[in-house]
């Protein structure tokens, strides 16, 4: 068993934090890279990005949304207990490099994402503007820790209760005509991505987005987690998750992101009303 | 001799008792349920006991064919097992999966005149009487060298490695990138075809004998293979498959709806998919399935479609029944179970819907012309004959390539030009010191028995290894 040592519970318990004991993992893991963790005997293999890692405690930490059964499944596990199977670390490393001037763009769990690679943007020397977004102040996480790890933190929410009123794709638009960006990072939604690779792609601006299309193996075995980029089909479990922002196709991922809808939205129906009668 | 000819040719090949077709199509239960004492009896009567039995040369681990049937006959079922363990590691497997047609079976004497001896469901059938009555006796065990192996991958050949190698005394670990050991017995092979519960209990006894099986482990990820022997093992087997799967590469192949049959029989078998809701792991139901191909995996996925509920299953194959790869009890109980077969049909495009989910495909006929390279006439497009087949699901069985997750962390290993590991016909050994590969990984995908040929050679020269030297 892989033990959770700390939980949190975040924006408004949307969302949670489990920091798990997986020394092996800790200890190879770079920014960027994925486990896939099963909670029990019957549970599903879920994909989740390490929004930190422990290589002396021997810990990762995952952040994630809770939006189906397998996830709120997660959100019952308490500290003490833990996860049957994590497998990794998953995927490529991001490619971290001394550019310039960097903008990293996050929205809704993305931010979790995007948190080791800012930082480790900045560590090797990059000038770093970070925006962050949510829907409203309640649902944003990790604000502290992404204003550490950045030199200027812009932060968004769609209704305006918090910081700038409206996307973050407004405020990248006024940091790319007023500063010479070098590369933009953008970890999210779906459709944030494309809008942000939209912009980018206009002002020719180099952009990195990791993808999250299902999986089951992580391993290149079932070709399940298939994406188009350039055209060409690529396994985002080993070729990725991050790719050229302007090469996706974000339309055919946000298609098979949903093949599993009807099955998805049952399960969870059906384990919501078990787990609220007991 | 000839007396005992014809009293073998008089005497029917004792069908093993299946479930009926129109019940099992719909179930993941095992089709055939296995031979009584009696009919075992019967079957190896059969048996002619040949001096120079042909059936062995047949048999990729050269299994005492004529010895076991005889302990059978004699009523020695213990005797027949121990037997069998001495050139087969696991005869509860083989004698459910081998194409017993054109190896062992496909020699016999007797198959001259008429059916030959069913030396697969004898073979079934001891493996069976053993787990069922046996005493689960280990097999002694030789004393430590204090050697380390690290195995890589918990298919059919690593499995035998381990086996091998924990016996004679070195302290054995398998890593197994997956939750669960196995390989393609686990993950590939249907439940109604093997049963898990056997496999489970072929690892277990493994464990039992010291075998550590760390699963988990994805190597090339998790840990190198250069990092394994700093940690101190002294000699690395790598058996991790043909995890790669191929796609058509024709337009749509995107489209929800359409999957590889490593992924359909993944979620399937090792995620127990078909229980869903009662496990997590989903799995698209369709309702007019196409599968892609014509092997034993194209023929696991349709039978798996049928069994979770499919209209209709088609298998759309470019060449004719002649070419067909699969065993031919399975391509006999894909037909009985109502699937269909599009012979010299080629697919040559997919059409989906705007929500960007399958609806059909365009196909073409196919006629066949002259011989290719590898000496089955090619299949060339009849001009004019496009037509559609109108599908909600479409699984592409058409083999599988070599996963390129571990050799590429591991420059100093030489591939061939398909990415398959190099090594050793005889021995196993790659051009990496200490290093020795086998099963699907070399070959490209084969089959089970091939797999633990390789891996019991590869033992032996590992064996030689850790005791004298490379
Ligand atoms: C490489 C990778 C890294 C990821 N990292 C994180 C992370 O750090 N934090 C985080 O919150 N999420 C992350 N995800 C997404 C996460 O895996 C999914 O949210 C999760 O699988 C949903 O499981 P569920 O059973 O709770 O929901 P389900 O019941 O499976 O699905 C609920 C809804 O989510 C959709 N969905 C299903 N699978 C995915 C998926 N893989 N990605 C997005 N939507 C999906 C379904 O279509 C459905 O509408 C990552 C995904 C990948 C592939
Ligand atoms: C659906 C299907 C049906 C089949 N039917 C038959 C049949 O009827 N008869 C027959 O004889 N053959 C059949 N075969 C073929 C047969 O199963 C294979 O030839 C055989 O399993 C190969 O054995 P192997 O040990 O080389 O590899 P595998 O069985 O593929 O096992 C390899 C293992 O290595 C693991 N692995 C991979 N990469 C790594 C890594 N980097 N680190 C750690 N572990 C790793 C994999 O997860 C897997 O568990 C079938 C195959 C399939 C897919
Ligand atoms: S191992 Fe396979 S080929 Fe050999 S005797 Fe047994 S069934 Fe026949
Ligand atoms: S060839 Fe047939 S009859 Fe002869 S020993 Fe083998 S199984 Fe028996
Ligand atoms: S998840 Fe199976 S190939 Fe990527």
């Amino acid at each position: 068993m892989f033990k959770i040592v700390h939980r949190e519970e975040m924006a408004e318990g949307t969302v949670v934090l489990n920091e798990i004991e997986a020394p092996l993992i800790a200890k190879k893991a770079k920014p960027g890279q994925f486990v896939i963790l099963k909670a029990n005997e019957e549970g599903e293999r879920i994909p989740l990005t390490m929004a930190e890692t422990n290589p002396e405690k021997g810990t990762i930490t995952i952040i994630y949304m809770v939006v189906g059964k397998s996830t709120a499944l997660f959100k019952e596990l308490k500290v003490g207990e833990g996860f049957q199977d994590v497998i990794g670390p998953l995927g490529k490393p991001t490619h971290l490099e001394k550019v310039g001037k960097v903008v990293c763009v996050g929205g809704g769990t993305g931010v979790a994402v995007l948190h080791p690679i800012t930082r480790g943007l900045k560590d090797i020397g990059n000038d770093v503007t970070c925006i962050i977004g949510a829907r409203n102040k309640g649902l944003l996480i990790l604000e502290e820790q992404m204003k550490n790890a950045s030199h200027d933190l812009r932060v968004c929410t769609d209704d305006g209760s918090y910081g700038h009123h409206g996307f973050v794709t407004d405020v990248l638009k006024d940091v790319l005509d007023s500063e010479d960006v070098k590369l933009v990072v953008a970890i999210g939604p779906v459709p944030m991505m494309k809008a942000v690779s939209q912009i980018t792609k206009e002002r020719n601006v180099e952009t990195l987005v990791s993808l999250n299309p299902i999986m089951v193996d992580g391993t290149g075995m079932c070709g399940g987690c298939r994406v188009t980029v350039g055209n060409e089909t690529k396994f985002a479990c080993v070729d990725g998750p991050e790719f050229d922002g302007h090469q996706v196709d974000y339309d055919e991922l946000m298609l098979r992101l949903r093949a599993y809808h009807e099955e998805e939205r049952k399960c969870h129906n059906d384990y919501c009303t078990i787990r609220d009668a007991k | 001799m000839a007396e005992t000819a014809e009293k073998a040719k008089k005497q029917e090949r004792v069908a093993m008792p299946e479930q009926e077709p129109k019940v099992r199509a719909r179930n993941f239960l095992e089709v055939p349920t296995g031979y009584t004492v009696k009919m075992a009896q019967d079957e190896a009567s059969r048996c002619l006991q040949c001096k120079k039995p042909a059936c062995v040369e047949g048999c990729p681990v050269g299994v005492d064919i004529p010895g076991f049937i005889e302990k059978i006959t004699e009523g020695d079922f213990t005797g027949a097992i121990r037997n069998l363990w001495s050139k087969n590691a696991l005869p509860a497997v083989c004698g459910r999966v081998c194409p017993q047609e054109s190896q062992c079976e496909g020699r016999c004497i007797v198959g001259r005149k008429g059916q030959p001896v069913a030396i697969g469901n004898l073979e079934r059938f001891c493996a069976d009487y053993e787990r069922e009555n046996g005493t689960g006796e280990l097999p002694p065990k030789a004393a430590s060298t204090g050697k380390k192996v690290a195995v890589v991958g918990s298919g059919p050949s690593g499995l035998t490695v381990a086996g091998d190698l924990i016996i004679k005394g070195h302290d054995v670990t398998v890593f197994e990138a997956f939750h669960k050991p196995g390989g393609v017995l686990v993950y590939g092979i249907p439940e109604f075809r093997l049963p898990k519960a056997i496999v489970a209990q072929e690892v277990n006894f493994l464990e039992r004998q010291g075998v550590n099986i760390q699963c988990n482990a994805v190597v090339g990820r998790t840990v190198s293979l250069d990092e394994l022997f700093e940690e101190g093992y002294d000699a690395i087997y790598i058996g991790v498959g043909a995890g790669l799967p191929r796609f058509m590469n024709i337009p749509g192949e995107n489209l929800v709806g359409i999957l590889s049959a490593n992924e359909y029989l993944t979620r399937a078998n090792l995620m127990k998919a078909y229980e869903y809701p009662k496990v997590d792991t989903p799995i698209p139901l369709g309702k007019n399935v196409v599968v892609l191909g014509a092997g034993n995996v194209a023929m696991d996925s349709a039978r798996t479609a049928m069994r979770l509920g499919a209209e209709s299953v088609k298998i759309v194959y470019r060449r004719s029944r002649d070419e067909m790869p699969a065993r031919q009890a399975e391509i006999h109980h894909a037909e009985e179970e109502g699937i269909e077969l599009f012979l010299l049909t080629n697919p040559t495009k997919y059409l989906g819907n705007e929500q960007g989910r399958l609806t059909g495909m365009e196909c073409l006929q196919m006629e066949l012309g002259e011989p290719d390279d590898s000496g089955r006439r090619r299949p060339v497009p009849v001009k004019g004959s496009e037509f559609t087949i109108d599908c909600d699901l479409c699984i592409v069985a058409v083999g599988s390539g070599a996963n390129p997750l571990l050799t590429s962390t591991t420059p100093d290993m030489t591939l061939n030009k398909w990415g398959n590991v190099v090594a050793d016909p005889k021995t196993g050994k790659t051009t990496k010191k200490g290093v020795w590969a086998g099963g699907d990984i070399v070959t490209g995908a084969a089959t089970v028995i091939l797999a633990m040929g390789a891996g019991r050679d590869a033992a032996n020269s590992m064996h030689d290894y850790l005791t004298l030297g490379w």
